[in-house]
Formats: structure tokens, C-alpha cells, sequence
């Protein structure tokens, strides 16, 4: 009789070390980049048209999410709210849900997801083709007129997109809850507002300042890292969406944490 | 003459792998040197370190008797105004279209108070590399040579006493890689230039370089003119250049 063969699974080696060795690089990365916030030549019309490729190129797409988001939101909580008589306190409800959270968190996923892996493949791909090189050698910081343009870019601008987003997702909640009872504007405002205080806006609003800024750091630095091949590109594309992803959750995590330490709701 | 280049024990490895074991050159003012030897050889490797895009293991590099792997980021700039370098590839800002791509190196390095003065410099660098026509193109419109020669003009466009060209006319058919020959011969007479020239093509090397030599095993093993390394008695040599 064959005896059955004894299959060994090994198990798969991590490598802990790398993951140290890439955050300690990110972090020295992260300085210069810093360092070139402040250093002149300031990169006026390279913010500019950064600002108008992540900024205005997104809205749209920004605005759809966004408003969406509201819509389905005010569908799937409205017969719970029903039961309990309480559709009157929808509106208050959804503002908090998406000023606090959902818009901010989505927007940022978002962003992850179009600005910062077009970032990556775009330096990547200026890697590969000695774009990089050719800047330094005619007397230019990549660091300066490539990277912190980004950064800055995305650091001012996704704040106001989470604006946009969330604006939208009123509207589609506005409008979700038309489709079933006669709610005016000015009530759904009150209604709305009413509920919203400035301990959810501002802790909200400031993490998505760094929801941008490391939406445009990882970018740039898994493109900065990407190695003189096509796949390479790909690859820092890809990385740097799931890195950022999952950087937004962190932020989101630790904004919690800490608004809860000074703000009582 | 002057020597505007010399390297010396210049040390390069990447792991394991050493690439540069200890070049020594020398490049004096309105010469150029051709560099051969085999794909992976460390041609560009040394180019890019002589220019400290790459960071050298050991050695020395001088640009104008000034040691370049000493000082600091200010100094650095200032030195490479004095270089121009023509990529593999062109290297062209995909962004940006050729009048843009090469007002770049002028805006980022040199004040200019007109945009007269910007305007007549782009015109003068794409005379001589005869592409005028493209002053408003997108690189993505432009054909393989037509990007090197672009890149030539931005190479050239702030006088530089030392221009690097990396494979200058790979990729190219015979016609067009004999343009940019001329037209690396033309530079060098109309402006005086030092330059260091890699390449593969016999026709370039025969035609555009003063002196050649030859890199092997991360060492220069030959040097000599196209014609004294083409009859040497050794037939490695030899075989590099027929």
C-alpha cells in the first residue's frame, strides 16, 4: 500500500527588516521634501498646474462619489429612521455621518486611487525615461520643481475637495429624501446644520491636510523609488495606492483618537 | 592644454558587482574622447558619476580642476552650467513642448531679463541642430531622432564647456546617426566644446572623436585614435572597432 506523501509547507520568510529599512528611507525623504516647502525657487506655475491636474481633474469625479454617497446613505437609513418616527433627524444625521467621516474617508480613498498612483506612475515613468536625471544635470531639484510641488499640491487641494464631496453628498441626500417625503430646503439646512458643530468640522478638516499630504508624499516617493524599468512603473503605482489607502485609515484612526481626547461630543 | 575633466581611480559597485574598478581620464578643452566597450561595460555609469548623478565608491573628479565629489549642493549647480548631456533617449520633459523644454535649463540657471534673449537662444539652439519647425511640439510627436536631436539642442542651449553624449546615435538609421555626427562635429568646432561620447557606432567613433578608448572590466585597456586602435596588434581591440 502507498503510504500518503508527506507534503512539508515551509513558511514564506518576511522579511521585517525591509519594512523598517522603507520607513526609515520615507522618513528621510519626507524631510527633504519638507526642507523644499520653505527653499526658494519657489515653483509658483508648477503649483499651479499641479493644483489644476489634481484638483480640477478630479472634481468631477469627486462630485459623482460624493454625491452618490448621500444618496444611497439617505435610502438605506431612512426606513430604519421610519420605524422609530424619527425621518426628522435624517438630515442632522447624514451631515454628521459625512462631514465627520464618510466624506472625508472616501474622498481621501479616492484620491489615493487617482492622484496618488498617476503621481507614482508619472515620476516613475520620468525615472525611467533620465527625465529626472536631465533636470538635475541642467541645474534643477527634481526634490523641489517635481516632488514638493505634488505634495503641496495635493496637501491644499484635497481639503477642498472633501468640501466639494461632502457638499454633494447633501445634495444627494437632499434629494434621496424627496423622492419620498416633501422636505424644503431651508429645513433640510436647519435640520442639517443644526446638528453639525465646529468640533466636527475642524478635527475633520485637519486630517484631511494629511490625508493630502500623504496622498501626494507616498506618490512621489514610490515613484522616486521605482527602478529603471517599465514594470517597475507599474508596480510603484499599484504600492503606492494600497500604501496610501491604508495611511488614510491610520490618519483616520489616530484623528479619532485624538479628538476624542479633547473634544467630548 | 587645458584639461577640463580628469578622473582619477574612480571607483564604482553595485553589490556585488563592480563596475568601476579604478578609471583614470583625462579630457582636455575642445577634445573629444570616445568611449567603447561592451554593453554593461560602465560606460554610462562612469559618465553619470563624473556628472554625480551617480555617487561614486572611491575616487576623485575634477570638472575645471575643481573636485566635484566635495562640494556642496550651490557649488554643484554652478559646475553643471558648465555641462550639457545628451541622454540615451533625448530625455525630453513629456510635459512640456520643445520651446518649453528647452527654455527650462535657461529659466532654472541663468537670469534673463528679456524673453527676447530666452526667445533668440532657443532659436540659435534649434538652428543648429535644424528643427525649428518643432519649436511647438510635443515630444510625443516627435520621431526617435528628431528627440535626440532636440535633446542635443538643449544640451547646447547654455554654451557648456563639456557635453556628455550617451549613445548619441543608438537606435537611429544610418542617415540620420551620420546627421548627429555631424552635427556633434559642428558643435565642437563652433564652440570650442570638451566632449565624452559613448557609443557603439564605428561610424560615430571614427567620425566625431579625437581619441577613443576602450573599457573592459570596469579599466580602460586601450586608448588611441579610431585608425591606431583599429590596426593594433591585438585582435580584442581590433575586433571592437571593425
Amino acid at each position: 500500500m502507498l503510504k500518503p506523501k508527506k507534503i512539508r509547507i515551509e513558511k514564506p520568510e518576511i522579511d521585517y527588516s525591509s519594512w523598517f529599512i522603507d520607513l526609515g528611507e520615507l522618513t528621510i525623504f519626507t524631510q527633504k521634501v519638507l526642507k523644499q516647502f520653505f527653499r526658494p525657487p519657489f515653483e509658483n506655475r508648477e503649483l499651479i498646474k499641479q493644483g489644476y491636474y489634481i484638483g480640477y481633474k478630479t472634481l468631477p469625479l469627486i462630485s459623482i462619489t460624493g454625491f452618490i454617497m448621500g444618496l444611497v446613505l439617505t435610502m438605506q437609513i431612512r426606513p430604519i429612521l421610519v420605524d422609530f418616527g424619527a425621518t426628522s433627524q435624517l438630515p442632522g444625521l447624514i451631515a454628521v455621518a459625512i462631514v465627520r467621516e464618510i466624506g472625508p474617508v472616501i474622498t481621501g480613498l479616492i484620491c489615493a486611487g487617482k492622484i496618488s498612483s498617476g503621481i507614482a506612475a508619472e515620476i516613475g515613468a520620468m525615472k525611467v525615461s533620465e527625465q529626472i536625471d536631465a533636470m538635475e544635470v541642467s541645474g534643477t531639484k527634481p526634490l523641489g520643481f517635481v516632488v514638493a510641488t505634488r505634495v503641496l499640491a495635493t496637501t491644499l487641494l484635497v481639503p477642498l475637495l472633501v468640501i466639494v464631496s461632502n457638499t454633494f453628498g447633501l445634495l444627494g441626500s437632499f434629494i434621496a429624501l424627496n423622492m419620498s417625503e416633501i422636505f424644503t430646503v431651508t429645513n433640510f439646512i436647519n435640520s442639517a446644520f443644526d446638528t453639525i458643530h465646529f468640533s466636527d468640522i475642524i478635527p475633520a478638516t485637519i486630517k484631511t491636510i494629511f490625508f493630502g499630504f500623504f496622498i501626494g508624499l507616498i506618490g512621489s516617493y514610490k515613484g522616486y523609488q521605482a527602478s529603471q524599468s517599465t514594470e517597475a512603473v507599474g508596480l510603484a503605482a499599484n504600492v503606492a495606492v494600497v500604501t496610501a489607502s491604508l495611511n488614510i485609515f491610520v490618519i483616520d484612526l489616530l484623528a479619532v483618537l485624538v479628538t476624542k481626547f479633547f473634544v467630548s461630543y | 592644454m587645458d584639461t577640463v575633466i580628469e578622473v582619477k581611480n574612480l571607483q564604482k559597485a553595485f553589490g556585488e558587482l563592480k563596475i568601476l574598478r579604478g578609471v583614470d581620464l583625462k579630457l582636455h578643452k575642445g577634445e573629444n574622447i570616445g568611449i567603447v566597450g561592451k554593453s554593461g561595460s560602465g560606460k554610462s555609469v562612469l559618465t553619470k558619476c563624473i556628472v554625480r548623478l551617480i555617487e561614486p565608491d572611491a575616487g576623485e573628479v575634477y570638472i575645471s580642476g575643481k573636485d566635484i565629489l566635495n562640494m556642496g549642493d550651490n557649488e554643484l549647480t554652478a559646475i553643471r552650467k558648465k555641462v550639457g548631456y545628451l541622454f540615451q533617449g533625448g530625455a525630453l520633459y513629456d510635459s512640456m513642448n520643445v520651446r518649453e523644454n528647452l527654455e527650462f535649463p535657461i529659466r532654472r540657471t541663468q537670469f534673463v531679463g528679456h524673453h527676447s534673449e530666452v526667445e533668440n537662444m532657443v532659436v540659435e539652439a534649434l538652428e543648429n541642430v535644424g528643427l525649428l519647425s518643432a519649436i511647438g511640439k510635443m515630444p510625443a510627436e516627435l520621431s526617435v531622432g528628431m528627440r535626440k536631436r532636440i535633446g542635443l539642442a538643449r544640451a547646447i542651449i547654455l554654451k557648456p564647456e563639456i557635453i556628455f553624449y550617451d549613445e548619441p546615435t543608438s537606435g537611429l538609421d544610418r542617415v540620420t546617426a551620420g546627421e548627429i555626427s555631424d552635427l556633434i562635429v559642428e558643435i565642437q568646432e563652433k564652440y570650442q566644446t570638451a566632449s565624452i561620447i559613448i557609443t557603439h557606432d564605428l561610424k560615430c567613433a571614427k567620425e566625431a572623436t579625437n581619441r577613443i578608448k576602450l573599457l573592459k572590466d570596469g579599466l580602460f585597456c586601450a586608448e588611441g585614435t579610431f585608425d591606431e586602435l583599429s590596426h593594433s596588434d591585438d585582435k580584442e581591440i581590433r575586433d571592437y572597432l571593425t
